[in-house]
């Protein structure tokens, strides 16, 4: 039997990949749009990360969750403190039992992670047709292509499939998407939101902000990680510049 | 590693000289750097910023009725709640003219008289007094007794009898409502 | 043990009674050294080094990490959010394992070059191949924590290898799981033992110095230390020339660790694990392809041995074969610099291992599937046949007289 299901197992894995390989992007290759965060030198522009948060939290987030996020991390998006307060209590949770062993629900708090949509993920499903919308926490790091896969996703719907591919009931065609129906709606239609700072809401736009967000919920520490690996190197090439000097001093009569 | 780098090969002195500044300055860089490489090592202990965000906590007055007394969490340590009675208030204030190993005025310990909120760890070696459950030994103070080592609070929380050292600390709080207090 | 004096007294009083000022004067400072040892005899101490690295970073993740599948996956998100610096020493930890391979790689392929396997260094050869194996353990169990994707299917294929073994596999399974599937007993083993490791591995990497430092050091010529004229003491004429490749491979460690942490990961590990869903493509980490690319080539069933059989058990020969090599290779002479057909086989054999890791990280399609036997099976020719027909009829180039002729040559 464990043969049978390692035999499976290898059969999906290989199959599966041989189909990945085509399916990460369903042929397509990604697009690559600038980042303010690519390359060597690559910070995030904070206003975006704002208005991708805007994006999300009136929109993604009637579906996905960000379960690894706390609302206090959003100051790092430009949210004030009261604002992060506000946020965080539209959503309830449960609060700790009380003296008599009741759990009542309680307002969320600054300190807790962001709440999601559902209980569960079963509640998750079930709300939609039995396709659990994904926890978007990690989903720039968890996706080959990263934030270039999520900006090409947002913006890869087609109304038509191409002819022989069928699209079933419930699904939608996605040039990005593995094996190409996705169970997600199209989403950004012009003007879904409205940004606090004025920016006109494209798709092209919104698309931009919501991969910056959430390589920014994925890698939170991309800024720090840069401007000290930049202190690092530059400390390192000294130090290996007056090593490979001590080197040739030492070695001077030896050769 | 200096003497022994130095004797390995006869040189002049002038290249001795060059070779001694290079040695130091290469030393005193690689030390910085190791320091400076050690210190995300020992920080990563400290406190991380889950635990820092949970560091104030909102207590409900509300229910506490006069002589009773709850006890809270706040970063991860049992605070005592206790709702004075008259008479424990007037207990408090005459014993600040006694002998106290710790001197503080009960005035001093409290914003509102009649609650005293103090950290319910005894400052003797850490464990938590008896005293907030109706039928707890109260100790000879009628405050909070330790029973690891014997230690007396009284009414203020003040160390009265026993080994500790000093007077049960009052956490920084305060009152977000009448009803109402956020300590931290 | 006789260079060793000094003046002061509490350590010439510790000394007579536990002789450790001794032997690190003896091992770490007057260790007579070969030479002309190239940069290539730069990576045994950059992997000490980076052992070092991976212990220390792995002791203080530890701090942070909780093995219980509910909790493993949250644990390490919140190293890398909330705990300080997190970020930085689980990145370290995960680029440095993939760094420890790089350089244990070519710290191997150097030995294959200069034939430093050779009499007398068997034994010291042998310790290297242990220490290589652990760490391929300890990497897999390592990769297991995190408790992704990736970390759960892979623990679930490499422990399945075993079941290939006829009566005893399944039985061997269900022992290394503790339950009928990967599940939290196996994630609190394996956790268990990739803290075990790392300190058998410190342990071997003393015994295999302590061999070194017997046998000495081969060096690109491949002869034999002769007289002091072919050596100059460890100190300290290596330990800068170490510390020099330390900085230059820091930089280039940092340069990952810094600009391209999840360069050397799979994307799937950062999707919790879920036993009901296989990812569509599982691959093993980058430094176990090769081997992975022999484990499938094998497709055929002969006789009562199956395809699976086959491929685990030359899986496994492909390591174990390394342990034979000093008496397969009948060539007297070690250095390749000397032997010029070696050197082309050399290179092939290289070439080799490389193409068996593409094929290892690729869907099995054809031509892929033939190109990968193929190299599978030149694999076990170059121990097999290659290297023992090479040395009886290869004509080795003329070797100097000792270390010191070629340089003195030179200057003249």
């Amino acid at each position: 039997m464990r043969k049978l299901i390692l035999s499976a197992l290898v059969a999906a894995g290989l199959t599966g990949a041989s189909g990945a390989a085509l399916a990460s992007g369903g042929g397509e290759p990604l697009m690559k749009p600038e980042f303010s965060f690519n390359g060597f030198f690559g910070q995030y522009d904070k206003a975006q990360l704002k208005r991708g948060f805007e994006l999300f939290h009136q929109v993604c987030s009637n579906c996905h969750g960000l379960r690894l996020v706390a609302y206090r991390n959003l100051e790092a998006v430009g949210l004030t403190a009261d604002e992060i307060k506000t946020i965080a209590a539209e959503r309830d949770i449960d609060d700790v039992p009380n003296d008599e062993g009741i759990v009542s629900k309680r307002a969320g708090r600054p300190s807790d992670k962001y709440i999601g949509p559902f209980p569960n993920d079963q509640a998750a499903a079930a709300a939609n047709g039995g396709a659990l919308p994904p926890d978007l926490s990690l989903m720039a790091k968890a996706r080959v292509g990263g934030p270039n896969y999520i900006y090409s996703l947002m913006l890869g719907f087609k109304d038509e499939a191409p002819e022989g591919h069928l699209v079933p009931d419930g699904k939608f065609f996605n040039v990005y998407f593995p094996g190409n129906n996705i169970s997600m709606p199209p989403q950004l239609m012009e003007d879904l939101v409205t940004y606090s700072d004025g920016t006109a809401a494209t798709p092209e736009q919104m698309a931009l902000d919501i991969s910056a967000f959430l390589n920014w919920t994925a890698e939170p520490e991309l800024d720090v990680r840069k401007s000290m690996g930049l202190k690092v190197l530059v400390f390192l090439a000294v130090f290996t510049a007056l090593l490979y000097a001590l080197k040739r001093q030492i070695w001077k009569n030896v050769h | 590693m200096a003497d022994s780098a130095t004797h390995a090969q006869p040189s002049s002195t002038d290249g001795q000289t060059r070779r001694d500044f290079l040695l130091y300055a290469t030393t005193a860089v690689g030390a910085v750097g190791t320091a400076a490489a050690l210190w995300p090592f020992v920080h990563s202990m400290n406190p991380a910023a889950d635990t820092l965000a949970l560091s104030t906590t909102d207590v409900d007055l509300a229910a506490i009725q006069p002589g009773q007394a709850v006890t809270v969490v706040w970063q991860g340590k049992p605070v005592f709640v206790r709702y004075r009675t008259e008479a424990e208030i007037a207990q408090a204030a005459q014993d600040d003219s006694a002998h106290l190993r710790d001197p503080q005025k009960d005035a001093d310990r409290v914003t509102k008289p009649e609650w005293l909120v103090v950290i319910g760890v005894c400052t003797h070696l850490g464990c938590v007094p008896l005293g907030q459950k109706p039928a707890d030994p109260k100790g000879e103070f009628n405050g909070w007794f330790c029973p690891c080592h014997g230690s007396h609070y009284d009414t203020s929380g003040r160390i009265r009898k026993g080994p500790a050292p000093l007077n049960l600390p009052v956490p920084k709080y305060a009152f977000t409502t009448d009803t109402t207090i956020r300590i931290g | 043990m006789s260079g060793f004096q000094t003046n002061n007294k509490v350590v010439s009083w510790l000394d007579q009674r536990l002789p450790i000022f001794s032997m690190l004067h003896h091992s770490g400072i007057e260790y007579p050294t070969p030479r002309n040892l190239n940069y290539w005899w730069n990576f045994g101490s950059l992997a000490g080094f980076i052992l070092v690295v991976m212990i220390l970073t792995g002791i203080f993740l530890v701090m942070n990490y909780s093995s219980h599948t509910s909790l493993a996956f949250d644990s390490v998100e919140r190293i890398m959010r909330d705990v300080n610096y997190g970020w930085l020493i689980r990145y370290l930890h995960m680029n440095g394992a993939s760094m420890f391979f790089i350089l244990v790689y070519i710290h191997i392929f150097r030995n294959l070059y200069y034939g430093s396997y050779k009499s007398p260094r068997e034994v010291l050869w042998w310790i290297g191949i242990i220490i290589f194996l652990s760490m391929m353990g300890t990497a897999f169990m390592g990769y297991v924590l995190p408790w992704g994707q990736m970390s759960f299917w892979g623990a679930t294929v490499i422990t399945n290898l075993f079941s290939a073994f006829p009566i005893v596999g399944d039985p061997i399974v269900t022992l290394l799981w503790g339950g009928f599937a990967v599940d939290n007993p196996t994630l609190n083993r394996f956790f268990s033992l990739h803290y075990l490791l790392p300190f058998v591995i410190l342990g071997l990497v003393v015994v295999h110095v302590w061999a070194l430092h017997t046998v000495r050091s081969n060096n690109p010529l491949g002869v034999e230390i002769k007289t002091q004229a072919d050596t100059i003491p460890f100190h300290p004429y290596y330990t800068i020339k170490d510390l020099f490749g330390i900085g230059v491979f820091l930089m280039f460690y940092c340069a990952f660790v810094f600009w391209a942490p999840n360069f050397f990961g799979e994307p799937d590990n950062y999707i919790p694990a879920n036993p009901m869903v296989t990812p569509p493509h599982i691959v093993p980490e980058w430094y176990f392809l090769p081997f992975y690319a022999i484990l499938r080539a094998f497709t055929q069933d002969i006789w009562i041995i199956s395809a699976k059989l086959q491929g685990v058990v030359a899986m496994f020969s492909a390591i174990i074969i390394l342990f034979f090599l000093p008496w397969l290779d009948t060539s007297k002479v070690r250095s390749a610099k000397f032997r010029p057909w070696y050197r082309q086989f050399f290179w092939l054999f290289l070439v080799d291992c490389v193409v068996l890791g593409y094929v290892g990280g690729k869907p099995a399609e054809e031509p892929l599937v033939t190109i990968g036997q193929i190299a599978t099976a030149y694999y076990f020719a170059h121990f097999l046949i290659i290297m023992p027909l090479l040395g009886k009829i290869e004509k080795p180039k003329a070797l100097p007289a000792s270390i010191s002729a070629p340089v003195l040559k030179e200057k003249a």
